[in-house]
Parts: C-alpha cells; structure tokens; sequence
C-alpha cells in the first residue's frame, strides 16, 4: 500500500505496542497531527509545555514498563523537551521523543524553528537519528523503539522533517533490527556468577544494595528468594524504593545523604555489598574514598561500563538482573546472619526512621504518614524534587514496585505534576498522589490543564512552606543561615488551581489533614490540597557533601521526638 | 599510573558518529591525544584509533563507554599487543640557502621526504612513530616552523588476526543472546 510518511510512523508506533503520545502540535507536525486522529489506538494527550510531555512519557514508562512517548514540534518544541529527556537518560527509563523538523531542503539553512535537536541530544540519549528519507522512517522507528527497551533502557530521539510525513511510498513493514554494534549483555559469565556465589556463601556481614535495575528487569521473586535464602538484609537505592517491600523484615529502608541512618552503617560495616541494578550513585555512597571500607564488592548490571566507574568491584557480573540472579540462587546455601540481623536491628532503634517531631503546626512529615494511612500504603506517589521529595520517600512504606516515582538522578523540580498525569494515565485504575514543593509546582503548574482536560484524578499536595526548602536547609547548615535567593513569594494555590477549574483546599491546622487527605480522594477528578507546613522544617538524616555516610546529622533535639 | 593506551574500534558509517564519540570522550573527560578515522576495506565500515592517557581504570572506562555507544561495533585497547603504530605530519619549514643543506641532513637522518620546494621554505613529510615525529618537530623548530599537520597515530597489531578483523564466515550481525551462552570462548564479563 501507497502510504505517507505521516501513516508509517502512526502504524509502526502501533506495532511497537504505543497506546499513548503526550504531544504538543507545531507547524512542521501539522501533516502528523491530520493523520494520528485516524488511528484512534493512538491517544494523543495535549500537554501545555512540551518538558510536560517528556516527564509525562517517563512517569508512563516507570509505572507500566512500557516505552513512553512525547512528541513535540522543531526548534523551541524539540528544546524543550531536553530537561525531560536528560531525565529519563539519568534514571534509565525507556522514552521515544520524537521531534519534527524543518523540511529536509530548508536543513542547515537556520530556518525558521530550525535547531539542530539530533546534536543537542547527543550526550543525553541512547540513539538518536534524523531521518532524511521515508524509506529510512519505518526501520528508524523499529531500532529506536528497540535500542530503547533492550539492555540498559534509555532516552532514543527521532528528529523527522516535515517533508518525510508527507512524502508517500510503497511500504512493507519489517521488525527485523539490524545494528550490529547494539550488544547488551543480557547472561552473566558463568564462572563469575560462581564467584560471587562463593562470597556471598562465606560473608559474615551481606548486604544487598537493591536499585532500580530490579524494577526494570523485574526481578522482584529472584532478588526477594536471595535475600530470604542467604538471610541478607536489603537496602535500596533511592530510586530502587518499593523495589523490595519495605515492610519485609529483611528490609532495612534505602542508602544515602537523606537515607535512613541504620541502612548507611548497614553498608558502611559489611563485608560483602551485592549491588544489583544500581550505580553507586554520589548521592548513595557519600565520600567515596572512605565507603564501604571493609566490604568485598559484587556489582550486578546490564551496563558493563557502569562496573568500576565509581566504586572498584572485587567481581562484575555483566547481565540481565533477572537472568543472573536465577543463575545466582541456584548456588546459594541457606544461612543464618543472626549475630549480623541483631547487630542491624540494634541501629535500626539508635537511629529509628519515621520519628515525628511534637510539633502545634503542619508538619509535613505528619501529611506524608496521613497520606500513607489514609491510602493504606496503596497508591502511586509521585514527587518533585528537593524536601517534600525526600519526606515522601522517608515516611511512607512502599510495598509494591513502581509505587514511588521520583526524579532520581537528574534532581528535575518540576518532575511531580506531568509526572502524576503520566502515572495516572499509564495506571488509571490506581489513586495517584502528587507530592509538590511549592517551588517546583510552579515550575510547570501549567499542567493543570492537561489534568483537567484529561479529567485525570489526582490527588495533588503542594507542601507550602515559602521557601524553596532543600538549599534553605543546605544555607542554613553548611552556609550558616546566610539565606538568599530561597525565600518564595507564594500565590494562593488554591484560587491558582480553582482558576483551572480544580477544586481545592487550604489547610493549616493539624487537626484539617487527615479531612482534606479523604476529601482528595473521594473527590472524582483532580483534586489540590495547599498545606501551610512549618516552613524552616529540615530533611534528616542528612550525611553533609563528601562526608562518608554514617556521618549523618541526625534530627536535633531527639528528646523532644515521639516514635509515631 | 598514567600512560598511553592505544584503543581501536571498528564502527559503522553513519551520520553522526563522530559526533557522538567526540562528545562523549569530551564529557566524561577523558584525556584524548589523537583521533585518526578512515575506512577500511569492507563497505559501510571505519576503523578508528584513538590514544588515550590514563591509569588502568581510566583506559577500561574509555573502552566500555566506547563500547556503549550504537555505532561501535567492536573495541579493543591493542596496547599490549605491541602494535604497528605510525603517524604522519607535514611540516612546512623556512629554509634560507645557508640552512637548506643542514635542513636536508636531518631530512636524511629521519627518512623523510621532502615534497615541495619554495625559494624560502621546504615542505616536508614524515612517517612515523609519534616520538619520532615530536623529535624532528624539536629539531626543525629552531629553523622557524611555518605550518604543520599532523594525522594523529594508527595502529595494527602483528600478526594473524587481530582483534577487529572480520572474519569471512562470521558476518557482523546483532548480538543480542537468545540464551546463556556457553562457558569456552567468553570474555572476562
């Protein structure tokens, strides 16, 4: 059949399993925008700034394991889709952006909303292409999809000029893939895997670092058998939260500078660390020099060259995490680290996580664990970046994969409001919370409107507490209160999100939260909650730049706490 | 400790790739002394060599990092391999009539050649090992160096089949297991 370049990318989307486009129109995408209203499998959601497509995408793909797409027009369309496609570069979420272009003979020629997108993205992406030639356009689509979800998963690009939607020819599908320098290593060596069997049978003191590659590859039986098997207790990384219930007794909460004090002398005293699926990220490992001193280390990753980039390894195993760790749990004895669990569990009561403060006003480590009550831990919250952030990982149980979606590596404010709408849509049987700073709300409150006309239910908690409250915190700890550039002007949120046609409610008194929590959800469609929480409330613990991580500053004042 | 590695890929000729590979040694830092590309005898084909400094560590991040991106189709650090290793520079040189002959000696010395004649200036090529090239460029500079060019190094390792050699009975193809593969004949990974 005679089709237009237009029809080709709509059809090999579809075979490529897409169902949802977050997209924004533009001149060059007219021609695509006269054709995806044809194939009505494709639901294209309007968003209201193309970032907003791209976070929306990556939600999309965090909670469903799907590809994700955006969409978005040439020049200042396709720029502004870098925030959000550097984001899912960062914590390995598998996004399609695809991006027009002005016509192929006006390339290079500064044209109007001409930019060079497919060199932008270079550093940010796993593959990108401008495709020049219609008869490139269907394979292009078949390797982006496919770079993007096999292996390590990761942003891809597709930059399509104008005149290639519109161009017609004969077209034939085909899956086939042919790039031959594409090769993941999906089964770890054999005689590696025996290698680790062997420390993790004789270590005293095992850890398991759990990251967010469990979660990718879905190894959440294999990593639950190990760690129940060898009797290992289990730390995740920040993004590997809910990746290992966090209920399980061998769970002992997630590492790093916000991360809970018993998990950090957890791995700064083991013997052996069994890091699957994470990348010793700066924000978990702390001082580099002094972490882990004593631990042999085992790095498990489907990434070869994220294996001995930070953190020297005593045995790599390249490798699909599932596949490996079914290799892995063949040869692992039953233990018992009792001596090792007791040793834990006594830090876990010196340095208790989710204490609570006594406090009169809001505070908004109180609304997370309301929310937690109220939700009975099941529901997805999605964060932005900085303190509410770090509370919603601290104060909630996370039981279930992919309940928590956050901005990990790229730190993205902006993240939680196109990140909720991507999660409600990718999981619309499931509640959504949006958890938002006051700070990064703004950065992109304009999604709003898409909730609104998607008639998303969302339940959005903007924590105002004036400041822009993470580098409040570090002014007022590292740079002795010399506070600048952090103290906000805030609207009234609640008129902002009735202005959008969103019903909402102020709330600061204490004894209003748990009322306002059940009202969000009982409320069809979104909802907004503005809390006026205490505003110079600090992130604890918390391990200062540099210093190893069982360096952390604890909550000051701990007589004045109450284990809630 | 610090040293000079040798690094060779083969990799497929598309837009883009130096691009690609040019930022990402740029961006992750790494100390790149020279990048020499070219095709090879296969179509669709470049072989590229780069050298690179830095301790072991280092040099096993470049190769992996190089190994990640698409169009790389296979890497190898052929350093240890006591490789074949040359470059070429071009180096256009003053020479007055009292200079000329001393010019012409050290042309001599080095097996260089000389390719075009001015009233003024020679332009001289030579091949090389990198020293060797440095040391002439030492030598000629008291002349008053006017121009030069250099390629940058490219290297073969001795011998029977090298590590980037394709083999006639085994096509580049994608390599993407199906299953475990078996035990003999694996990498370190």
């Amino acid at each position: 059949m005679i089709k237009t370049g237009a029809e080709i990318l709509c059809e090999c989307l579809i075979k490529e399993g897409v169902e949802v486009i977050f997209g924004f129109p533009g001149g060059v995408l007219l021609p695509l925008y006269d054709t995806i209203p044809r194939y009505p499998q494709l639901r294209h959601i309007l968003v209201r700034h193309e970032q907003g497509a791209a976070h929306a995408a990556d939600a999309y793909a965090r909670v469903t394991g799907k590809m994700g797409v955006c969409l978005a027009t040439s020049g200042p369309g396709a720029t502004n889709l870098v925030t959000g496609i550097a984001n899912a570069y960062l914590d390995s979420v598998p996004l399609l952006a695809i991006t027009g272009q002005v016509p192929t003979h006006f390339i290079g020629k500064d044209a109007f909303q001409e930019i060079d997108i497919t060199g932008i993205t270079v550093p940010i992406t796993k593959y990108n292409q401008l495709v020049l030639d219609i008869n490139d356009l269907a394979k292009a689509v078949r390797e982006a999809s496919y770079v993007a979800q096999v292996g390590r998963p990761g942003p891809v690009l597709l930059d399509i000029p104008r005149d290639v939607f519109q161009a017609r020819i004969e077209f034939n599908y085909s899956d086939k893939v042919d790039l031959p320098g594409f090769k993941p290593k999906l089964f770890g060596h054999p005689a590696q895997i025996k290698k680790a069997a062997d420390l993790v049978n004789s270590a005293e003191r095992p850890v398991i670092i759990a990251g967010h590659g469990i979660n990718i590859s879905k190894a959440f039986p294999e990593l639950k058998e190990l760690a129940e098997n060898a009797q290992i207790p289990v730390v995740t990384t920040f993004l590997g939260i809910g990746c290992f219930p966090e209920s399980h007794v061998l769970s002992y909460g997630w590492l790093g500078m916000h991360g809970m004090g018993y998990a950090n002398k957890a791995v700064h005293n083991a013997d052996l660390l069994l890091a699957v699926g994470m990348r010793f990220d700066d924000r978990a490992t702390g001082g580099v020099s002094t972490f882990a001193p004593h631990a042999r280390v085992v790095h498990i990753d489907v990434d070869a060259a994220e294996i001995g980039k930070n953190i020297a390894v005593d045995v790599p195993i390249v490798g699909d995490l599932r596949n490996v760790l079914q290799v892995l749990n063949k040869q692992i004895e039953r233990r018992e680290h009792i001596g090792w669990l007791s040793q834990l569990d006594e830090w876990r009561s010196q340095h208790p996580a989710m204490e609570i403060r006594h406090h009169e006003d809001i505070l908004p480590q109180y609304i997370i664990r309301q929310i937690h009550e109220a939700t009975r831990g099941d529901t997805i919250i999605v964060t932005g970046v900085g303190q509410a952030q770090m509370w919603a990982a601290q104060y909630f149980y996370y039981d279930r994969p992919n309940s928590f979606v956050s901005s990990g590596g790229l730190g993205t404010m902006g993240f939680e409001l196109p990140g909720a709408i991507g999660a409600k849509v990718g999981c619309p049987q499931e509640t959504v919370w949006c958890i938002a700073g006051d700070g990064g709300f703004q950065m992109t409150v304009q999604e709003l409107a898409t909730m609104v006309q998607e008639d998303l239910d969302i339940n959005i908690a903007v924590f105002n507490n004036g400041w822009l409250g993470m580098v409040r915190q570090w002014q007022e700890l590292i740079y002795n209160k010399r506070y600048f550039g952090t103290q906000l002007y805030n609207p009234d949120f609640v008129k902002i999100a009735e202005a959008y046609g969103i019903k909402g409610v102020k709330v600061s008194k204490k004894i209003d939260v748990r009322p306002a929590i059940h009202k969000a959800m009982e409320h069809k469609g979104p909802f907004l909650i503005e809390f006026i929480v205490e505003p110079e409330e600090n992130v604890y613990p918390f391990v200062p730049p540099g210093k190893t991580i069982v360096e952390f500053l604890e909550m000051p004042n701990p007589a004045a706490s109450v284990k809630k | 400790m610090d040293r000079k590695h040798i690094l060779v890929a083969l990799v497929q000729d598309r837009p883009g790739v130096l691009n690609r590979i040019a930022s990402m040694l740029r961006r992750r830092n790494f100390n790149i002394e020279s990048i020499a590309v070219g095709h090879i005898e296969q179509p669709g084909l470049s072989r590229m060599t780069i050298v690179v400094e830095g301790d072991d560590a280092n040099i096993e991040q470049v190769r992996k990092q190089l190994d990640k991106v698409i169009e790389v189709i296979r890497i190898a650090d052929i350093t240890g391999e006591s490789p074949v290793a040359r470059e070429m520079a071009m180096i256009k040189v003053k020479a007055t009539p009292s200079t000329r002959s001393e010019i012409i000696q050290i042309v001599d010395i080095f097996r260089a050649n000389i390719v075009d004649v001015a009233p003024d200036s020679l332009i001289l090529v030579v091949t090389g090992t990198s020293d060797k090239v440095d040391t002439l460029i030492e030598l000629l500079r008291g002349f008053g160096i006017r121009e030069m060019s250099r390629t940058g190094t490219i290297a073969l390792p001795r011998g029977g089949p090298g590590p980037l050699t394709i083999e006639e009975n085994k096509p580049l193809r994608n390599v993407v297991e199906q299953a475990a593969p078996e035990e003999e004949n694996l990498p370190d990974w």
